[in-house]
């Protein structure tokens, strides 16, 4: 890679090739993280870190209701409410709705009001200290009038969004099909799990406005719900990002909640309330991944092409509509995975549930559908007797190809690219073959009851899977369009180079790379360029941090700033911008550009037939996972995962590997252990002891390959990074599990239970969609009644049907030799 | 209420609190050393690893009774002379051992603790003794690659624990 911090002449066009490497090690030209010092020392400061003098706690009075009416909040009079503020309904000032796609949520239930999902905020309370604060919280009695709930997304009748994504003719495929395989999959909710819990600090203004401090992604969405809650004008909501430690999408939506609570609170007791969240208000409230079922049904030849894909995506949106229609469309979009079919029906709807919402995370539909999508190929590969490896080589999209929107796929397309070199690093083949004589050996030596694949030898089943992906880069469709995003460069009076944006860091180095990318462009050191803080009184908006569109859209942004601040500076002192720029500020004072986002050339989306370039590029990402499976506890060991990511191009390696390392462990984890239980809507395991994520000895070998296939219309042929190797962990994870057991998971995560019901051959322990609560009145976790009645006529197919998906393969018409169990081992 | 007199990061103090408290919250809002992360309050994720007596522990479950004549070591006591970066911090800085870099005070704070007791550049032994302190961020990758480099070397993996032997056993 070329040292941008060095190099005198701006970016110009992209001559890598498609497909170019770049080494999996850092190379020694990138700067250093530019806030890394603070981070390290304990100097940088998270919104909980801030001192604010005088400032009292905030508390959320939650609902324990699913679905109800709120009849009553009693104040116990024995106790002294002069000494707290008590926030209700009634003191909200402006519309009483949390901004955002539909005005369905609102900022507390008021009285009379339908509580409609568990932990919902009723009340709010402020007082000078803990002890008083939960005096009070002690004080507060919530009198609700139960209504009948809803938890399964299938029987919901409340449908928050559905579209249809239709090419060619799927009817007449299927009937010319060589083999037609169903499968039903499904995953449950996944937390975010940032370190640090979400946390917002406000601090009432003389102008009777509120300025909030806070861990978040998108300060201008947090503005936006102030203006509206609390009717504020511009200035008077004003929002800054503190030092923010981990979002992950889960820092996207939910703030404007806390920023409007801690604001109402700050308003009325006329000084500075602290919102802190602990982990288990934090998990048991705030939004989680969407739980999904998928159901496919593909047409395949003899050779593994495939003919005809009918998918039907259901999306559990929980009790509010928050982010769900753009999380189902892109869903949707990514549903069929990243493979030529010329004829292909994809519905997708999002319904309603009462369950605490579910919202933004890292990657935003696509890991749910692509896990769906990669494992049901893994299944026909295995119906078919083909590689897994040789049935993508036969489908994956290559340049010329069309996807179901009628997105014609022009250049940086890598998915062959990305595919061969992880099957290559990641020796897939050859330990493939290795993980198939084993599964021979274990198949003749006798099984030992009740741990069917156990042999006294051999306990141990190890196996390798393999996974290919696409992520459309930037927002869905006309949403970059429309969205209009500004990002600003300014020399200032004193000869300092700022870079203004909206942009946040939370961990991704936002604040590396954008300086890194100005100061190419200006041809001047990485040091010389500043960043100014995010805070609503002083930068543009230059969008949400979100959908990895920073390094590519914001990034192109700054640096047509960049090319413009320098044409003008160059242009009048006839020197270098780095030679003249100080002087040329001290003498004609400050400049400033302002770059508004223009659509890329030949990218065009319509929204009303849902018909065009859905995402004006597409990352492209594989992965390799090997797993030892422990046949006596059901324990999984992911060993070592080779994962190739195709990020467009790569400007700073050591954030970018980073970033595919840890986006790798959360879907490892998403694939393995991750994994929400619901009784009447609530989360029963809502805290750090019970809600598990992955440890560094549960983490495997992570190699991360970068490749490099630029987009073209990006000034810097970025294409992002933060949600590719999301998608493909999953899908491998459960590949290797086949690998190595002879048995498909299909409901994640592979839970020990799950993975000891697949080996014995029974229904898993509690059966419950994704998602769906099992009632109070239930028989028990063995009963089948509840969840597998919702199922339909299509739960024959269902995971929960005695050998799982892969009897799908076997009751269909038509289905060639080797959908049995035990073929082709 | 009584007094409780240790030192932090050599600095000898003296604290009038109830014997209960959380050291965690003494350190954060008794003696404004905001460098200590809370992330869960029940000793889960590490964030708030300090050092007592050289020992990894999580200040979150620790009374400050407990502490009473102890030396406590915490992040910002890390750089040398309260100034820049030790080789730990600089060896993260510089393979990307942190990123959000709020479970990274805790992490140093294990890994100090780690290094002072000999610890090698051993993958396993590494990825051991960080076990308690959860990262959301990196996939702890180059966490591990950090602590080996200020152990002397790049993370060492021995022959049985290869990526071509899949039959091993796990860890």
């Amino acid at each position: 890679m070329p040292d941008l911090t060095t190099r005198s002449e701006p970016p110009g066009a992209i001559v890598i090739d498609p497909g170019t490497i770049a080494p999996g090690r850092a190379r020694a030209a990138a700067p250093l993280r530019r806030e890394g010092p603070a981070k390290l020392t304990g100097a940088a400061k998270y919104a909980d870190d801030l001192v604010f003098p005088g400032a009292w706690f905030g508390a959320t009075i939650r609902s324990t209701d699913a679905h109800a009416r709120l009849a009553a909040l009693d104040l116990d009079p024995a106790f002294d409410w002069a000494s707290v503020v008590v926030v209700t309904a009634a003191d909200i000032p402006g519309e009483n709705i949390v901004s955002s796609i539909k005005s369905d949520q609102p900022i507390l239930v008021p009285l009379g009001g339908e509580i409609r999902h568990h932990a919902e905020p009723l009340l709010l309370l402020a007082a000078p200290d803990k002890a008083t604060l939960r005096a009070a919280r002690g004080a507060v009695r919530v009198r609700t009038e139960p209504l009948p709930p809803v938890f399964d997304p299938l029987a919901s009748e409340h449908v928050f969004a559905a579209y249809e994504l239709l090419a060619g003719d799927v009817d007449a495929a299927f009937a010319a099909a060589d083999l037609i395989l169903e499968g039903e999959y499904r995953v449950g909710h996944q937390e975010q799990l940032y370190i640090e819990n979400n946390a917002i600090i406000a601090v009432p203004s003389d102008d009777g406005g509120v300025t909030v401090h806070g861990s978040l992604q998108c300060p201008y969405y947090v503005h936006a719900a102030l203006k509206r809650g609390l009717a504020m004008d511009d200035r008077q909501a004003r929002v800054v990002q503190a030092e923010t430690g981990g979002g992950f999408g889960g820092k996207e939506e939910y703030p404007s909640v806390i920023a409007l609570h801690a604001a109402l609170l700050a308003g009325k007791a006329g000084r500075p309330v602290r919102m802190i969240y602990d982990r288990h208000e934090d998990i048991a409230a705030t939004t989680k991944r969407h739980p999904a079922i998928v159901r496919h049904r593909t047409g395949v030849t003899h050779d593994g092409r495939l003919v005809a894909q009918d998918i039907e995506v259901v999306m559990d949106g929980g009790a509010y509509c928050t982010l769900t229609p753009v999380v189902l469309s892109r869903g949707a979009i990514h549903a069929g995975g990243p493979y030529r079919c010329p004829n292909v029906r994809i519905r997708a709807r999002a319904t309603r549930t009462n369950t605490p919402p579910n919202g933004a995370f890292r990657g935003f539909g696509a890991p749910q559908t692509e896990f769906a999508a990669e494992t049901h190929l893994n299944r026909i590969a295995e119906a078919l007797d083909l590689s897994p490896l040789e049935i993508r080589r036969r489908n994956v999209y290559v340049p010329g190809d069309t996807t179901p929107t009628g997105q014609v796929l022009r250049d940086s397309v890598a998915g062959q690219e990305v595919l061969e070199r992880a099957a290559e690093a990641g020796e897939f083949e050859r330990l493939r073959g290795r993980s198939a004589a084993a599964r021979a050996g274990r198949a003749g030596s006798g099984a030992i009851p009740g741990s069917p694949l156990r042999t006294g030898r051999d306990r141990v089943a190890s196996g390798v899977g393999l996974a290919l992906a696409w992520h459309g880069a930037g927002f869905t469709g006309s949403g970059e369009v429309k969205l209009a995003s500004v990002a600003s460069l300014e020399l200032t009076a004193d000869g300092r180079i700022d870079i203004l944006v909206a942009s946040t860091e939370m961990g991704q180095g936002t604040k590396t790379i954008l300086p890194q990318l100005v100061a190419g462009a200006l041809g001047v050191p990485y040091e010389a360029v500043h960043i100014a803080a995010q805070d609503t009184a002083y930068v543009p908006d230059s969008g949400p941090t979100v959908a990895s569109r920073t390094a590519m859209v914001v990034g192109g942004l700054l640096i047509g700033a960049a090319r413009r601040l320098r044409e003008q500076v160059e242009g009048a002192t006839g020197g270098t911008f780095a030679g003249t720029y100080r002087d040329h500020a001290r003498t004609h004072g400050a400049l400033r550009v302002d770059q508004r986002f223009e659509p890329y050339p030949g990218v065009g989306f319509d929204d009303a037939t849902y018909r065009g370039d859905a995402y004006p590029a597409f990352g492209w990402a594989a992965c390799v996972a090997s797993v030892d499976v422990d046949l006596d506890t059901g324990e999984v060991h992911v060993r070592d995962v080779v994962a190739v990511d195709d990020v467009g191009r790569v400007i700073h390696p050591i954030l970018a590997e980073g970033q595919v390392e840890g986006g790798t462990l959360q879907a490892v984890g998403y694939a393995t252990i991750e994994e929400i239980k619901l009784r009447d809507g609530r989360y029963l395991n809502d805290r750090l002891a019970t809600y598990v994520i992955p440890t560094a000895l549960d983490a495997p070998r992570i190699t991360a390959i970068l490749v490099e296939a630029p987009f073209a219309a990006a000034p810097h042929g970025a294409k992002g990074v933060g949600e590719l190797p999301m998608d493909v962990g999953a899908p491998a994870v459960i590949a290797a599990i086949a690998d190595a057991t002879g048995s498909w998971i299909a409901d994640l995560p592979a839970s020990p239970e799950r993975i000891l019901a697949a080996l014995a051959g029974v229904p898993a322990v509690a059966p419950l969609p994704p998602g769906a609560s099992e009632p109070a009145t239930a028989a028990g976790p063995d009963s089948a009644a509840g969840p597998d009645s919702a199922a339909g006529p299509d739960s024959a197919v269902g995971p929960r049907s005695s050998a799982g998906p892969r009897s799908a393969a076997a009751a269909e018409p038509g289905a060639t030799p080797g959908t049995s169990p035990e073929a082709g081992r | 209420m009584s007094a409780y007199r240790f030192t932090v990061n050599a600095v000898p103090v003296e604290v009038a609190v109830p014997g209960m408290r959380r050291l965690l919250d003494v350190l954060r809002e008794d003696l404004a050393l905001t460098g200590t992360k809370e992330g869960c309050g029940e000793g889960e994720c590490g964030a708030c690893t300090v050092l007592l007596d050289g020992i990894p522990v999580d200040s979150c479950l620790v009374p400050v009774c407990q502490v009473e004549g102890a030396a406590i070591s915490t992040v910002e006591g890390l750089a040398p002379d309260g100034q820049g970066l030790g080789p730990l911090q600089a060896a993260f800085l510089e393979t990307g051992g942190a990123q959000c870099g709020i479970c990274t005070p805790g992490m140093l704070m294990a890994a100090r603790a780690y290094l002072d007791a000999g610890g090698s550049p051993d993958d396993d032994a590494i990825r051991e003794a960080i076990a308690g302190n959860l990262c959301r961020c990196t996939g702890y990758t180059k966490i591990i690659e950090a602590i080996a480099r200020a152990a002397g070397g790049g993370p060492t993996r021995s022959a049985a624990d290869a990526p071509d032997t899949p039959g091993g056993t796990s860890r």
